[in-house]
Order: C-alpha cells, then sequence, then structure tokens
C-alpha cells in the first residue's frame, strides 16, 4: 500500500488534492482510500489529509502514521507541527516552495526534500488570489510526476471528473507542474 | 457503475434508488452532506421527491411518521445529538408501525463537545422498536439502505429502521463504490403498499387511546414483528447476493472462523480494520476470527448461541460504554449464550471512543491480552472481565 499525507492549511484545498490522487489512482485501476482528518475547520487552520492506493482491496480504516510520501502545501507549518512524523526512511517530501531557508531544511532532517513553487504556477493560472493561491492541482501535477504513483492523464481526467470550476486552468496547472518536475530532474 | 465516492455520497446514491416520496431533515455534522446530495437529486429532477425542510429533528421525525402514515416511503438521517431530540418520535415511529428508515451518522454526545465516531448516540435508542444495523464501509451503507427498506415495509414486520455509520471514517471518507442499476433495485424492492393508510375514503384512526385491556398485545405484536425481521434479514441477505454479487451473510458475518479457538467481535469500521489484524495474526499462526455483529437489534441471539458452542474464547470490542454495567454488546453476548449450555470465555474490551482512531496494531493487542488472560484463566472466568483499551491517562476526581 502507498500512504500519502497532506499537510495544508484551511482554503488551502488539502482535501481536494487528497480526494483528486484518489480519483487519478482509482481511474489506473487501482483501490484507494481518501480521508480528511477534521479538526476545527477555519480558513488558515492545519489541515491533514490522507490517500491510501493499493492494488488490493483496503479495509484499514485507521489514519496514516507511516507515510511513504508527505506533501506540505504551506512551509509555514513545518515549524509549527511534526510534518515528519512517521516517514518511511526511503520516504519523500515534497514541499510547496521555491526555497526554504537551511533552518527550515534543518528541522526536515534527512528525508529527501523536493521543492516545488506551486503557489506560483497556481497564481499564474488564475486559481485563487496572490496572498491566498488555491494550489492543490498543481500541487499534484508535480506530485505525479515525484512519486510515479499516478500517470500525467489520470491526472488530468480526475479534474475533469471532479473539479466544479476552471477546469482547464487547474489542469494547465498540474501539467504544468508536472513538466517543471520532469525539466528538475533531467537537469540532475 | 463504481465511483470514489463519500459515505454520504453513497448513502444518498442508496436512498435515491428506492425512490422515498418525502424526504423531511434537519442539519447536523456529520450527518448533513447526505441530506444536502439528495436535495442536488431533487433539484435535478433525478428522484422525484418531496425534501420538507424542519425545524428541529424531532419535526424531522415527525413528518416522516405523518407521511408513511399515508402510504409512502419516507426517509431521513440524523446524528447524535439529533437523534436524541428525535428519541419521542422514535418510539411513535415504532409503534405507528410506520417503516422509516433513517441513516445516523455515529457521532458522540457532548459534552465535551465531540463529532467524532461514538456507538451511545444509537445504543441509546435501543428499545425504541427500532430495526438497528451498523456497517463497515460505504458500500454496504448504500446496499443496506435497499435490503432495510424492504425488510421494514414487509407485512410480517412493519417496524422502522437504523441504519449507523462512523462519523467521519465512513461519512467523509471516499472509497470506490458501486452504484446499483435503478432496474436491478426495482426488480428487487417492490413498491411500498401499507395495509392501512390515511384514506378519506376509507378512514381509520391512528394513534387513539386503548385501555390496558389491549395496549399489552399492541407491545406483543411489535416483539413479534421484530423475532420476524430475524428470517426476513436472512433471506433479504440472500436475496440481494445473488442479484447483486454481494453477501452480507446476515445478522452476523464470520471472517476466517473456521478452525478459531479465538474470536473478536465488534461492530462498525473497526471491523474493516480488524480483517486486516485477522490476516496478519492468522499468518502468525493463531486461530482467531472476526465476527462482525450487523443487526444490534433484532440481536442475533441463534448466532451467538451457535458462536458459544464452538469457541473458546471472545473479545467483543466495543465504541460505547453503558455506563454503570460494561459495554452493551458485551451484556447482550452474556444474555444470549447464558442458557445456551456453553461458557465461551467473554472479555469486554472499550475502544475507539469519541473517535479515537483504532489501528490494526490496536486490535491485535486486543487478542494478545484475550489469548494470554484465557490461558491464564484455570476456571475459565477473565481475572479482568473488563479492559478500557489505550486509556492515556487516570482521570481525575
Amino acid at each position: 500500500m502507498i500512504q500519502i499525507r497532506f499537510h495544508g492549511r484551511g482554503g488551502q484545498g488539502a482535501q481536494i488534492a487528497s480526494r483528486l490522487l484518489a480519483d487519478a489512482a482509482f481511474l489506473e485501476g487501482k483501490d484507494v482510500q481518501s480521508y480528511p482528518f477534521f479538526g476545527v475547520e477555519r480558513r488558515g487552520a492545519p489541515v491533514t489529509a490522507f490517500t491510501k492506493i493499493d492494488s488490493r482491496p483496503i479495509r484499514d480504516k485507521s489514519m496514516i502514521y507511516e507515510p511513504d510520501f508527505v506533501v506540505v502545501m504551506d512551509p509555514s507549518l513545518i515549524t509549527a507541527i511534526d510534518v515528519t512524523a512517521g516517514l518511511k526512511p526511503e520516504g519523500m517530501i515534497l514541499v510547496n516552495a521555491d526555497t526554504l531557508p537551511e533552518e527550515i531544511m534543518q528541522v526536515l532532517g534527512d528525508a529527501k526534500v523536493v521543492l516545488v513553487d506551486a503557489s506560483a504556477i497556481a497564481t499564474a493560472h488564475g486559481l485563487g488570489s496572490k496572498e491566498n493561491p488555491i494550489v492543490n492541482t498543481a500541487i499534484l501535477g508535480a506530485f505525479a510526476r515525484l512519486s510515479k504513483v499516478v500517470g500525467l492523464d489520470a491526472v488530468k481526467q480526475a479534474i475533469d471528473q471532479n473539479v466544479p470550476r476552471k477546469v482547464d486552468k487547474n489542469k494547465d496547472a498540474a501539467i504544468e507542474a508536472w513538466t517543471l518536475v520532469e525539466e528538475k530532474e533531467g537537469s540532475e | 457503475m463504481k465511483k470514489v465516492i463519500t459515505g454520504n455520497k453513497a448513502t444518498a446514491y442508496g436512498v435515491k434508488v428506492c425512490r422515498p416520496k418525502v424526504i423531511a431533515a434537519y442539519p447536523i455534522t456529520p450527518q448533513t452532506t447526505i441530506v444536502e446530495y439528495i436535495a442536488d437529486f431533487i433539484a435535478d429532477g433525478s428522484l422525484e421527491s418531496k425534501f420538507v425542510k424542519v425545524e428541529s429533528e424531532h419535526s424531522a421525525m415527525a413528518a416522516c411518521i405523518a407521511a408513511q402514515n399515508t402510504g409512502v416511503r419516507t426517509f431521513t438521517a440524523t446524528s447524535a445529538h439529533g437523534l436524541a431530540l428525535m428519541h419521542e418520535m422514535l418510539h411513535w415511529a415504532a409503534a405507528a408501525r410506520t417503516p422509516v428508515v433513517m441513516v445516523n451518522a455515529n457521532r458522540a454526545m457532548g459534552p465535551p463537545w465531540s463529532i467524532w465516531a461514538d456507538h451511545l448516540d444509537s445504543i441509546s435508542q435501543r428499545d425504541t422498536g427500532w430495526i438497528q444495523t451498523y456497517c463497515e464501509n460505504s458500500q454496504e451503507i448504500l446496499d443496506t439502505i435497499i435490503m432495510s427498506y424492504k425488510i421494514a415495509e414487509n407485512r410480517k414486520v412493519m417496524l422502522p429502521a437504523l441504519l449507523n455509520e462512523d462519523a467521519f471514517y465512513l461519512t467523509h471518507t471516499a472509497e470506490a463504490v458501486d452504484i446499483p442499476d435503478q432496474e436491478l433495485v426495482d426488480e428487487f424492492l417492490p413498491d411500498f403498499e401499507p395495509r392501512y393508510k390515511i384514506d378519506t375514503e376509507e378512514p381509520f384512526g391512528f394513534g387513539s387511546l386503548v385501555m390496558p385491556d389491549n395496549y399489552y398485545e399492541f407491545r406483543y405484536n411489535i416483539a413479534r414483528a421484530m423475532e420476524a425481521s430475524k428470517e426476513l434479514t436472512r433471506e433479504a441477505v440472500q436475496e440481494f447476493a445473488e442479484l447483486f454479487g454481494r453477501d452480507y451473510h446476515g445478522l452476523i458475518e464470520e471472517y476466517r472462523t473456521d478452525d478459531a479457538e479465538f474470536i473478536l467481535m465488534g461492530m462498525g469500521t473497526l471491523v474493516s480494520t480488524a480483517r486486516d489484524a485477522i490476516d496478519e495474526l492468522r499468518d502468525e499462526g493463531h486461530k482467531v476470527g472476526l465476527v462482525k455483529v450487523r443487526s444490534f437489534r433484532p440481536f442475533p441471539l441463534e448466532e451467538m448461541r451457535d458462536l458459544a458452542s464452538r469457541i473458546k474464547s471472545i473479545a467483543i470490542m466495543e465504541r460505547v460504554y453503558a455506563f454503570g454495567n460494561r459495554g452493551p454488546l458485551f451484556n447482550e453476548v452474556c444474555g444470549a449464550v447464558y442458557n445456551s449450555g456453553h461458557r465461551p470465555f467473554l472479555k469486554n474490551y472499550i475502544i475507539g471512543i469519541g473517535g479515537r482512531d483504532v489501528r490494526v496494531q490496536d486490535v491485535k493487542n486486543v487478542y494478545l491480552d484475550l489469548l494470554k488472560e484465557t490461558e491464564g484463566a484455570d476456571d475459565g472466568i477473565p481475572e479482568e472481565e473488563l479492559n478500557w483499551y489505550g486509556l492515556v491517562g487516570p482521570g481525575g476526581d
């Protein structure tokens, strides 16, 4: 089973990102589960969401404690909560950021960290405002490319089927993030 | 058609294919989206039904009862404090023999305020005369709605049915769910045709005063109807399996109990998690199986006695405590097996109260404790009959 934990702030779309990832994996024939942890829901509060993906039926209803991947949609969460909690040794953290100061990187420890500026991509595609960009589809595109958990076609189809507004802009944001990661990997 | 949807959306689809004519509801977390999705179906024309917005859950149930009395199928959904507010009308629905079907999102009762999974809300309605079923996944909720209408509306039963889904674990968790074809549901579920209904051409009295000469027999009839629903449930489950290809086994489901000496028993989503625990324990060589209690009312008395005749030791896991005397399921099992002539070792584990997460390892720990207790007890009586699993500290004075 592949387990992904999303950390975001209320309004960023962590729950939707977790859902879209599940939808994309389901389209590729996997069994899935997507589960938001509801705390005190208000704009700006830390939000956690989980996605489980497996080729066998998923029966475990508990939360994710040992993720294979962690997606951090707001870097300010890194000093607020322990986003690395339980991350598997070979696990990976995707952070929505252009760069991170050294002291923040140290908080993330030995884990493999990948940075993608999903906020800039979302803003460029008119998703949310500059102050509050809705980064779920951009971060999903980047995550799909990095993790190889789902393909780009499935991501696009999941957006088509489940995103109610600005469908093309959301798909374009996902594609741009995917391509950015692909280019980054190519240049390494 | 398979879709990735939440338990609440699966519930709405389950209701839609049963075509109730009246839906009355009042919002409460985490149930609210159920009736919002149903309202969407009515708005887009895919469900022909009257949606009655009411000022409280008490009124929601009253509206459903009144609509049922005119001879139509109804639905409502609620949770926790909403269900508690309905309490008077729950008695009324059962005693008036109106087969209302309701989904309850199992949520903890406050205070302290909580919106997470707990079974105290529905267990508190045990004696109202409602059929009570507990579901472990979203597919089961959808399918059980269809079966519940069929069982509840049978003229031998004519009792309301309460379906329970754990808050958030089901209500807000998205999973792949198969939405059955309307034609197939129509084949399985006949139209609702009650023997008595409000009809100006053929007037009857409803809910009038009766003298002690008669009241007693009205109660006996409810007891008899509840008993009759057991066999009808077993039949409905079988017919459903043949038509839809999904088998819910009956009032209980046994999982890997062949040659089992030990079983873990529970209701709701922790059963789903426990399946993974059982598989791991079996791989490790333990003779342990799982029993899901689907039907809490009527209680599966015969099934429990059968288990007692072949199982050495049973852990009863519950997301609820009956203040003053053990967990309610534990008490029911004790009562059921006492006159069976068999005496399995029974131990009660209170677990997952108020949405405390239940992990695979927690279920395995319950089994390991049961194993240790059973082997340590030479007289077949547990040293500690009750275990509050996973308390993080003692309470204050």
